[in-house]
């Protein structure tokens, strides 16, 4: 363990952990824009700076490991004046539209605007104009909010490991895209957009549907396959508008693309709400004891004519395993069959 | 008649620019057909050379005739037949076209140690490195010293960093060499980018044997066993004589399995970089090796720990590699002899700007200034006023005039707020505006941010726009103090040094030249009369003769006046081309 002290407070922590670390074990804030706990640190914002009692100059605490016996100051006026003009910076090249952004009340940018109380920016000057250009159905891809703080590339690169974007360019024009600034074409897990800081990734399903005013968050398990992704639904006037997932579940936030942004079925008027009977060539709606005494009756009648091998069962991979547990014993046991499989094997 | 006869034709990138390959083939041709090649035979020889140094006087000519040398200067290939007929075989140098006093001065008062022998020896050909003790410094180290030993040598000579940092060399080999690990990696520096900047080129395609020399014995030192020199692709005539050097390096096992018998091994790599300013930047020149983007990444860890491919790795400038031979060869003592205190040795630099010999020069650390601006320069051209030295390229500042006496050191330049850096060194006269110096440099440093940091990425941008608004007329009460606030704040939170450098030469020229940027400010006028947007043109109708010469060239109409009489601008309609300002013959026309 190495000793060192934050604040004038003593903190004790194991060999290899940043100060950042360091200091949010100790429940000291320091704010942050490219830092995320799963990835490679960046470097790339510098508001984690912090000063280091012997070195002449601010270090990033993200991404600086803490030694024996330092002494480690996370806010003085000098650091905080820095800070500022950082996210002045920051701010002089942002649309600064949080009236109309989507991410409006969870977006990182707008808190510290808010709580470094910027509004006035001395700093003004050019801003990034983007033409828009990205055909695809589920993520939204705006530019120039994008505050360059790599979090998108490297999830993409380091978690995912497809490496859809990178940076290109230089100097003030450095943009993330795809290779050669083609219309993204991945495989949409949409990492990037529940890692971006600000507005500028989100969901295509998302826009105008509601942000975070009349929001009911609701803990679920992803319908989608056997994996059971835990994922939060946003609810508002009982209609599912986003889906996310918390980074300290299971599947630590991280989503598949259906998981993601495959939930317009749960309001959509096809959708099947009862079991439906075929009589005479017409499907008519039953309910469930109905239509459980009719397979019931059907097996029956099928097993004493022809034998239990005249009957085969198959399972989804949308069923839990416990389901498709269950499903194996129903066939072997109440059946009598070992004719028993699962789609995900065709 | 038995006379031994060398021809020396400079084929630098100066020289082959200038024709120096052509004057090759018109004296081979001509003294063959004179016959003087079958009279004298082996006595004879002709090669290329790389750069000396003044670029300006090519293609030049080195004639040594019995062990006395001529040079000429200005050589075209219609003007040999006559040397040879002249020099060569009557034995009377052509006088007229040898270069004149300034020529030696420029050379006198330096001292070459990393350029001793370029313009000397033939960069194409290894037996002429090894006819001057080429090789011998490597054959000494692997047979006779141990690593630690050769590690000393370089510590006590006091040899410091030449690729702007001035990190002591024999420190960071000793810091690798103690690390444990199954690879180890040096890398020479060969990236260049500062403007203006040629030094570490000319010195590949002068002499390219002795910076892999100088890499091997680092490699030894260290226990690496593999080297890249990565070099801007820019630099085409550098990797061919390097790639040819590296051939010829291994030919004499020099470089591969077993160097020179021993059990060492070790072989070097030519990575070709894009020509990315921030690739110079040693973890993003790493990155740009491993394939990724050119993006610095936060220290520690320092590469000497975590460098190529996460191994211990020693990253060096072209120049440090080029001193090491020479070192090993002469003895610390003797290096550490050249310079100051705290600054030992030599440095190269690139003298350009309103100078009159600009070109390459060596000269020991601490010599003043003003040695070398009036004596190896020959003083500012036209005989205008010197206004300023820009040191250290991008990152670096401006000199003034009341600070000529200074030293030319590590120390003594940063004390003035400015850096030795890797070597660029521009002159300014008094025509030049300090504002307009200081946007170029913004421009250069904005555009090759790598975007990865806020302050460099955007704070850069937000300089720039400042100086832009001042220099054409728009900048505000304030501004300056603007200035100074936000280069402090990009200085103390950039990631890597090339943003924590770029507001250097803002500040620098606020230090000296504060008026300037006021006078932009406050009274809308450049006082050096570069600034565009501040220029006034007016007829001064006392001195018009209204001969319409000016009328007839101003391509905005601006202009109206009655034959004879005298002129006005229209100063709504002027676009300051200062078109008329040249035309008119009678000095009528005011600028201002
Ligand atoms: C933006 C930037 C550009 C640089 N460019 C070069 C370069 O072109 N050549 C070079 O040798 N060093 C360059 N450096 C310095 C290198 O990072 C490194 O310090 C040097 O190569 C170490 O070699 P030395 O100890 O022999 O000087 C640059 C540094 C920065 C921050
Ligand atoms: S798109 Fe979002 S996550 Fe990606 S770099 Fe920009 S701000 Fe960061
Ligand atoms: S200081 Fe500039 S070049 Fe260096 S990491 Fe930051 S953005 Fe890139
Ligand atoms: S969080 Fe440390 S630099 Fe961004």
């Amino acid at each position: 363990m190495i000793d060192l002290s934050i604040n004038g407070l003593p903190v004790s922590v194991p060999e290899g952990t940043t100060i950042l670390d360091a200091a949010r074990f100790a429940d000291i804030p320091i704010p942050t824009l490219c830092h995320h706990p799963k990835l490679t640190p960046y470097g790339g914002c510098r508001l984690c700076i912090v000063d280091v009692k012997g070195i002449n100059r601010p270090v990033t605490s993200c991404t600086t490991p803490v030694a024996a016996g330092m002494e480690v100051t996370t806010t003085s006026p000098t650091i905080e004046k820095l800070r500022k003009t950082i996210l002045e910076l920051i701010l002089s090249d942002h649309p600064n539209d949080c009236m109309v952004c989507e991410k409006a009340g969870d977006c990182t940018l707008q808190e510290l605007a808010y709580f470094y109380g910027i509004r006035e920016n001395r700093l003004d000057g050019e801003r990034r104009v983007y033409a828009k250009k990205d055909d695809n159905p589920f993520i939204e891809r705006n530019m120039e909010k994008c505050i360059l703080c790599g979090k998108c590339v490297r999830i993409c690169d380091e978690v995912q490991g497809v490496g859809a974007i990178d940076i290109a360019y230089r100097g003030f024009n450095a943009k993330v895209c795809p290779p050669f600034e083609k219309n993204l074409d991945c495989e949409f897990c949409g990492q990037c957009v529940s890692v971006c800081p600000t507005g500028a990734l989100t969901g295509k399903a998302w826009g105008q549907r509601g942000r975070q005013k009349d929001i009911k968050e609701i803990e679920t398990i992803c319908p989608y396959c056997g994996c059971g992704c835990s994922i939060t639904l946003h609810v508002r006037r009982n209609e599912v508008i986003r889906v996310s997932s918390r980074e300290d579940t299971l599947n630590e936030g991280w989503l598949c693309p259906k998981g993601r942004f495959g939930y317009s079925f749960i309001n959509n008027a096809a959708r099947l709400k009862t079991p439906l009977i075929r009589e005479e060539g017409q499907l008519k709606e039953a309910t469930w004891d109905e239509a459980l005494d009719f397979i019931a009756d059907r097996l029956g009648k099928v097993k004493a004519k022809y034998g239990a091998d005249s009957i085969a069962g198959l399972s989804s991979a949308r069923c839990t395993n416990e389901e498709n547990y269950l499903f194996q014993k129903f066939m072997r046991a109440a059946v009598g069959t070992n004719n028993v499989d699962h789609c995900a094997r065709l | 008649m038995k006379t031994d006869l060398v021809v020396r034709v400079c084929m630098g990138t100066g020289g082959i620019a200038a024709g120096g390959a052509e004057v090759m083939d018109a004296f081979k041709k001509h003294l063959r057909s004179k016959g003087v090649t079958a009279r004298i035979e082996k006595n004879c020889t002709m090669h290329k050379v790389g750069c000396r140094g003044l670029c300006a006087r090519d293609v030049l000519v080195d004639i040594v005739v019995n062990d006395s040398k001529t040079t000429y200067q200005f050589i075209k290939p219609a003007m040999v037949e006559r040397i040879i007929d002249e020099h060569v075989i009557n034995g009377k140098p052509v006088e007229e076209w040898t270069v004149p006093e300034d020529y030696h001065l420029f050379h006198n008062k330096q001292v070459k140690v990393v350029l001793s022998d370029c313009g000397s020896v033939d960069p194409e050909d290894i037996e002429s490195y090894l006819n001057v003790k080429g090789y011998d410094a490597l054959k000494q180290v692997v047979t006779t010293m141990s690593p630690a030993e050769t590690i000393g040598v370089i510590r006590q000579s006091g040899l410091r960093g030449r690729g702007g940092a001035g990190f002591p060399t024999g420190t960071k080999w000793e810091i690798c060499s103690k690390e444990t690990s199954e690879h180890k990696y040096i890398i020479c520096n060969a990236d260049e980018g500062d403007p203006g900047a040629f030094m570490d080129r000319s010195v590949i395609e002068g002499n390219p044997h002795a910076v892999i020399e100088g890499m091997i014995i680092g490699a030894y030192s260290i226990g690496a066993d593999a080297g890249y020199v990565y070099i801007r692709a820019e630099y085409p005539l550098a990797v061919e004589r390097l790639k040819n050097a590296l051939k010829e390096a291994r030919k004499h096992k020099f470089l591969g399995k077993g160097i020179l018998g021993t059990n060492f091994n070790f072989d070097i790599k030519i990575k070709l970089g894009a020509g990315a300013f921030v690739c110079g930047e040693e973890t993003a020149l790493i990155a740009s090796i491993e394939g990724q983007r050119g993006m610095p990444r936060a220290k520690p860890p320092f590469p000497v720990y975590k460098g190529l491919w996460g191994k211990p790795t020693v990253i060096n400038n072209v120049e440090t590699l080029a001193n090491v031979p020479y070192i090993i060869r002469k003895g610390a003592e003797w290096y550490s002899s050249f310079g100051t205190e705290k600054s030992k040795g030599t440095k190269v630099f690139a003298l350009t700007g309103k100078i009159r010999n600009s070109g390459l020069i060596e000269v020991p650390m601490g010599i003043p200034l003003r040695e070398i601006i009036y004596d190896i320069g020959g003083g500012i051209e036209n005989d205008k006023a010197f206004k300023a030295v820009q040191t250290g390229g991008p990152s670096g500042g401006c000199i003034p005039s009341h600070l000529l006496d200074i030293k030319v050191d590590f120390e003594s330049l940063a004390s003035v707020g400015s850096i030795v850096g890797s070597g660029g060194m521009v002159v300014l006269d008094e025509g030049d505006c300090m504002v307009n110096i200081a946007k170029f440099f913004l421009q250069f440093t904005q555009s090759e941010s790598c975007g990865k940091c806020v302050p460099c990425r955007i704070g850069t941008k937000r300089l720039l726009e400042i100086l832009e608004r001042i220099t054409s007329g728009k900048g505000r009460e304030g501004d300056i103090e603007l200035l100074e606030d936000l280069a402090r704040d990009i200085k103390a939170t950039s990631l890597c040094g090339l943003g924590q450098t770029a507001p250097n030469p803002i500040l620098s020229t606020i230090r000296y030249f504060r008026d300037e940027y006021e006078a932009h400010i406050t009274k809308k006028k450049c006082p050096a009369g570069v600034c565009r947007d501040l220029l006034s043109y007016v007829i001064l109708a006392e001195i018009c003769k209204g001969c319409g010469a000016c009328k007839k060239v101003c391509p905005a109409g601006a202009i109206s006046g009655e034959k004879k009489q005298p002129h006005t601008i229209d100063a709504d309609i002027c676009v300051r081309c200062g078109a008329c300002f040249e035309a008119c013959k009678f000095r009528a026309i005011g600028k201002g």
